[in-house]
């Protein structure tokens, strides 16, 4: 059980990343900001909570692993690996600049941090497995974590890696799905819905959970519980809101990848601080 | 460091090149923990299934997945493992292409692709499992290394040359009994071809069981007093600039020989070579852009044209357009 105050603090770490993360972009022009917002508070969890890691030693072999599958959220990862402390924040702005160390998508061999390259949907779930099969037959410890968006599970390699890891037991991976309900096109339900989730990774063998994807306690919680859950891989498909508390994205029917004005980002930023301060 | 000794007589393996993969992979494990042996239901087909037997902790045969393999192959070579994936070809490339693309190679994962039933030697599985085009995918991959052995020996020798290295590899290798070029105990460098036979007329480069065929026309050429230098350019990427430089400038015409199209194929490569080099004649012996078709190997031979036969023709087509002075 996160204390309230670790819950404020997750919270306003929540809030920190979509800040990062809009500024960026923001100071860039334009970027995918709908798939970012919707996964905050999850990347706060992971690397404020749940995960193993030195920011000092990113190598470090104790460490649990993030593979973001839907690469495209990579500047969320990034904001959350500064904040962090694996670089300064000011190299964020540098994103999608020649020879910068922050593409678009995610890049194990540009940013420090990033644990697997990713970008083309579907692919970053194999890779995750085969991290965890690895740490599985050397016996270690560690954990895997997989983010997963929700048109992304519309490929159907996901969905042999999940086939995969519960006949495995790979009950060192544990993955989410951001479900923000939208694609690039629309809404999931318009263009190829998904159906029950969490019952289609559960009939692979898979313990799910569904929760509030902007809740950091219920995130905490499922997490807590996958990670004591021995024999098999766990879920937690996350109920989120694409472009989540950020003025000029959320609710907006387009919001994966927009061209951002200069007052968008100021209204935004303004939206943010104030939710920081109301959280401090 | 190569040290090449080719067979003083030239007769088929008594051991299918799919042994020699199982026997050379339980070689290195038994001293190398990294080895992973993947396969996507086809473990019987290639024979690893005493390799699962010792090592049950290190075999894995994923199902039919090969997009999963290729990903799963890379993540567990992120951990330190070294992967040799096995499939069929057409399934190794075509089928898992953005995934050895990406998650091998981009990724800068270290993998060994193993892709089997090159062209032809599909035989009876006909044109679905028929791959002409496997290696034109691969050379498409940025830093990937392709090599298609002609033997067991250099299969075997250049396994265990690539534990030494960091990378993407792409093995094309037949199952069955293929003919012996090399004694054992010969060492390949990757991108350095080997000279089979010396001559000064024209150079005939080969690979796989294209090698003994590309042996056999220059025997019959050396009757006709044609004296055809012969090379075995089993490293399709990165191919071996200087002795194919060497070859147009010393011999002044090329004949490729390959089980695979002629369209970015090794006859593609060794003409990049070529034009950029020294710009001799140049004849393709090899599929001329065609879908597989099912049949006995020798049937598919002649009827796609990888015979001896067919190399000689080449060879005197190329050698009147050395003579014309028209390349």
């Amino acid at each position: 059980m996160l204390t309230e105050e670790k819950t404020r603090e997750l919270r306003r770490l929540a809030t920190r990343i979509r800040l990062e993360t809009v500024k960026a972009l923001g100071h860039l022009g334009f970027g995918h900001i709908g798939g970012t917002m919707s996964v905050a508070e999850l990347l706060a969890v992971l690397y404020w909570e749940a995960m193993k890691v030195r920011p000092e030693d990113p190598q470090w072999p104790e460490r649990d692993w993030l593979v973001c599958s839907k690469g495209h959220a990579g500047p969320a990862v990034y904001a959350a690996l500064a904040l962090r402390g694996y670089f300064p924040l000011t190299e964020l702005l540098t994103i999608n600049t020649p020879g910068t160390r922050f593409p678009s998508h995610c890049d194990r061999n540009l940013t420090i941090g990033v644990d697997m390259t990713t970008g083309s949907l579907g692919q970053g779930s194999s890779l995750a497995v085969g991290v965890a099969l690895g740490l599985k037959i050397d016996d270690k410890p560690n954990n895997v974590y997989l983010i997963l968006g929700d048109g992304e599970i519309q490929e159907g390699q996901v969905w042999e890696a999940i086939m995969f890891a519960g006949y495995r037991r790979l009950d060192n991976l544990i993955a989410f799905v951001d479900y923000n309900k939208q694609q690039l096109d629309g809404y999931t339900k318009d263009i190829l819905d998904l159906g029950d989730v969490a019952g289609k990774f559960a009939a692979f063998g898979w313990q799910a959970f569904d929760v509030d994807g902007h809740s950091v306690a219920a995130i905490h919680r499922a997490v807590t519980e996958a990670k004591q859950t021995a024999g098999r891989p766990s879920v937690v498909v996350l109920n989120t809101v694409k472009g989540k508390d950020c003025v000029f994205a959320e609710g907006k029917k387009a919001n994966h990848h927009v061209v951002i004005s200069r007052e968008d980002v100021e209204a935004a930023v303004s939206c943010l601080e104030k939710k920081l301060e109301e959280l401090s | 460091m190569m040290s090449v000794k080719p067979v003083a007589e030239r007769v088929k393996e008594t051991a299918e090149m799919r042994k020699a993969f199982c026997d050379t992979l339980l070689d290195i494990a038994a001293t190398d923990r990294r080895v992973v042996v993947l396969d996507a239901d086809l473990m019987s087909s290639i024979g690893t299934v005493k390799f699962m037997e010792k090592y049950p902790d290190r075999a894995f045969d994923v199902g039919v997945q090969e997009a999963n393999m290729m990903g799963i192959a890379a993540g567990l070579s992120v951990t330190g493992k070294i992967p040799f994936a096995h499939t069929f070809g057409p399934f190794a490339t075509r089928r898992a292409f953005d995934q050895v693309f990406l998650s091998c190679g981009y990724n800068r994962a270290n993998v060994r692709i193993m892709g089997s039933d090159p062209g032809v030697t599909a035989a009876f599985n006909g044109g679905t499992h028929m791959p002409f085009e496997d290696m034109g995918l691969m050379r498409n991959i940025p830093e990937a290394i392709l090599v298609e052995p002609a033997d067991n020996v250099q299969l075997s020798a250049l396994m265990k040359a690539s534990m030494d290295r960091y990378g993407l590899f792409y093995f094309r290798i037949s199952r069955k009994q293929v003919i012996k070029i090399y004694e054992e105990g010969s060492q390949f460098d990757f991108g350095r071809a080997v000279l089979l036979r010396e001559g000064r007329d024209l150079t005939i480069i080969a690979s796989g069981i294209m090698v003994d065929d590309g042996l056999k026309a220059a025997e019959i050429l050396a009757q006709e007093g044609i004296n055809a230098r012969v090379v075995d350019s089993f490293c399709w990427k990165p191919i071996d600039r200087e002795m194919v430089a060497a070859a147009a400038r010393e011999t002044g015409a090329i004949v490729t020989a390959e089980n695979h199209n002629v369209i970015n194929g090794l006859g593609s490569a060794v003409a990049e070579v070529v034009v950029e080099e020294c710009p001799v004649p140049v004849e393709r012996v090899g599929v001329q852009d065609r879908f597989g078709q099912v049949g006995p190997v020798d049937f598919l031979r002649r009827e796609y044209g990888l015979t001896p036969d067919n190399i000689v023709a080449a060879a005197r087509r190329v050698l009147a357009r050395k003579r014309g002075g028209c390349c």
